[in-house]
């Protein structure tokens, strides 16, 4: 780092360097497998690929078993976080404006579904699903995936709306805008960070969660970390490849993570996740 | 004052329809097969509380929820200081502050089982640099066989993955704290750890009970990252109350011992979640009162 009129680095920066240095280490030995072949990676013991391929990587983006898994995954998380914000905003907007008759308990309720352990529920969404035909269907993982989302975003936005003073909705009523026009072009671009953070999450919980979308999925809409646990288990050990699956399901997060990378900090510290 | 509306009920009703389509039919399909035997042939006749005498006085459910208990204890005593460690360390301006962030998020990102996979792949002895490396130093290790090995990977595996989530919230509280309270402190003549004890430590409480909430709840819930990386083992030594309850309802088809299993779970979490939200709402309320 070099900051102008700072001649030093405060010593204490070796902390993060440190945990950062911790953080990446097995992620680079993810990175370095999957440039090897399996004969490298079984045989010898090497710190960077000495016959560096990009077959593993070929194998995924041309097998469409595997690389329809990418696109269902982004498809049920996208649907899920629709959803889930559709829902949560007039919700949270009634928890952070109003008291109504049951609305502690009624709170506490939701949040009880985001703490409830998936393995709980993975019988009972299955039989559920069945019996409304939707099993392996994108719309069954997204709906699943709501008993954690909602309540998540719910408590997320409540945070941000809270921290919006009254007056305004009171100004915009007397100025007569009805509650939807109100909602939509005044209120929701005033929490415009809230509801991206919120989205933020959304989309982390459900894309890295497994056991509910393999349990509801057959084919047509298995999720790519499903697809990978079958072919450990299946085809014996293909390291390369399943590597290089690992490292393209890291990607749309990172990604994701860029995009927020100054909501982070913000939005820990107003929506109180 | 938030005003007394009924009518706002109708603003949560979606929710409320959502929610009791995905947690609530579910749920009492679960309470309906906690009560019931059934030979197959989708012939049930009740057996009251039988199921859960039988999973309460199992030695496996005693077991699986002691192992839940310590691992528990043992990432939460190991992630909260080392979080709080990090973000007091971490700077507060300039280019490192993204720097920190994108990269201490990225394990947060990345799918469960890929966590598993990332250090299967990084602990094992023939492949892995972890193991390889410990191996090549003399020290035996060997997650898949040795059951203090198969823990410490577990937990290491652990610290890797949530830390950040500590870090980051303890961060945000921390570039909250306005300068002025820092110079107040200076004059005061106050030292490192005062300046931690009497302004840093008070004004990260709201987040670190939030952070304390997130890491219990979710390191007792724990699936699949240990079904990933020893699968339970070695033996039973890593089988947690979720991988259990998953190999009886799926595995085994037990459906009355796993439903039973499955409420029981579901309230320790659910008692435990109470008292750490009542906590937390208790200090929101004193904190509007103190504003007011």
């Amino acid at each position: 780092m070099n900051a102008p009129g700072r001649h030093t680095v405060p010593w204490r920066y070796i902390v993060p360097v440190l945990y950062i240095a911790f953080l990446l280490l097995p992620l680079y030995w993810l990175l370095n497998t999957s440039f090897k072949t399996n004969q490298e990676i079984l045989s010898s013991f090497t710190l960077w690929p000495a016959d560096f391929t990009l077959d593993n990587y070929r194998h995924i983006l041309t097998d469409p078993s595997w690389y329809s898994g990418y696109i269902n995954s982004t498809l049920y998380v996208v649907m899920n976080t629709a959803i889930a914000l559709a829902v949560a905003l007039p919700a949270a907007y009634a928890f952070s404006r109003y008291r109504f008759l049951g609305d502690k308990h009624l709170f506490f309720w939701l949040l009880s579904n985001r703490m409830a352990p998936p393995a709980v529920f993975v019988l009972p969404f299955f039989q559920l699903y069945s019996a409304f035909g939707l099993i392996d269907t994108h719309i069954a993982v997204a709906l699943a995936h709501c008993l954690f989302n909602v309540p998540l975003a719910v408590w997320i936005l409540e945070g941000f709306m809270s921290g919006i003073p009254r007056e305004i909705d009171e100004t915009a009523y007397i100025d007569g805008y009805s509650f939807g026009r109100f909602f939509a072009l005044i209120f929701m671009p005033l929490i415009r960070s809230g509801i991206g953070i919120a989205a933020f999450f959304c989309f982390m919980f459900s894309w890295v969660e497994l056991l509910i979308a393999r349990t509801l999925t057959v084919t047509e809409a298995k999720p790519i970390a499903a697809i990978m646990t079958r072919t450990v288990s299946a085809s014996g050990l293909d390291w390369g490849v399943l590597t290089a699956a690992g490292v393209l399901t890291i990607i749309p997060g990172a990604l994701v993570i860029y995009f927020v990378r100054h909501h982070i900090a913000r939005g820990f510290a107003l929506g109180r996740v | 004052m938030k005003s007394w509306n009924n009518r706002a009920w109708l603003l949560v009703l979606p929710v409320l329809v959502l929610v009791a389509f995905s947690a609530v039919i579910p749920l009492m399909t679960v309470v309906n097969y906690s009560v019931q035997d059934s030979f197959g042939n989708n012939e049930f006749f009740w057996v009251g509380t039988e199921w859960f005498q039988e999973v309460l006085a199992s030695e496996r459910f005693h077991n699986a929820l002691l192992r839940n208990l310590l691992f528990s204890g043992i990432v939460l005593a190991i992630e909260i200081p080392l979080g709080i460690a990090i973000a007091l360390c971490m700077p507060t301006r300039g280019i490192g502050v993204s720097f920190c962030l994108v990269l201490m998020a990225l394990p947060l990102l990345i799918p469960w089982n890929v966590v598993g996979t990332i250090w299967q792949i990084f602990g094992r002895v023939d492949i892995g640099l972890l193991g390889h490396w410990l191996n090549a130093a003399g020290v035996e290790f060997n997650y898949t066989s040795d059951v203090t090995d198969a823990w410490i990977t577990i937990v290491l595996m652990d610290v890797w993955h949530w830390t950040s989530l500590v870090v980051l919230l303890c961060y945000s509280a921390l570039v909250a704290i306005p300068e002025a309270y820092y110079q107040a402190a200076r004059i005061d003549g106050a030292g490192r750890w005062s300046i931690f004890r009497a302004i840093q430590l008070p004004r990260m409480k709201r987040v670190l009970i939030i952070a304390v909430l997130l890491r219990f709840m979710d390191s007792f819930m724990i699936y699949t990252e240990p079904f990933v990386l020893t699968g339970g083992g070695p033996g039973n030594a890593t089988t947690f109350l979720s991988i259990d309850l998953v190999q009886m309802a799926v595995g085994q088809f037990d459906i009355g011992p796993a439903a039973a299993m499955s409420l029981i779970y579901f309230l320790i979490i659910l008692a435990l979640s109470w008292v750490f939200y009542t906590v937390m709402t208790r200090d929101d309320e004193q904190a509007q009162e103190g504003q007011r």
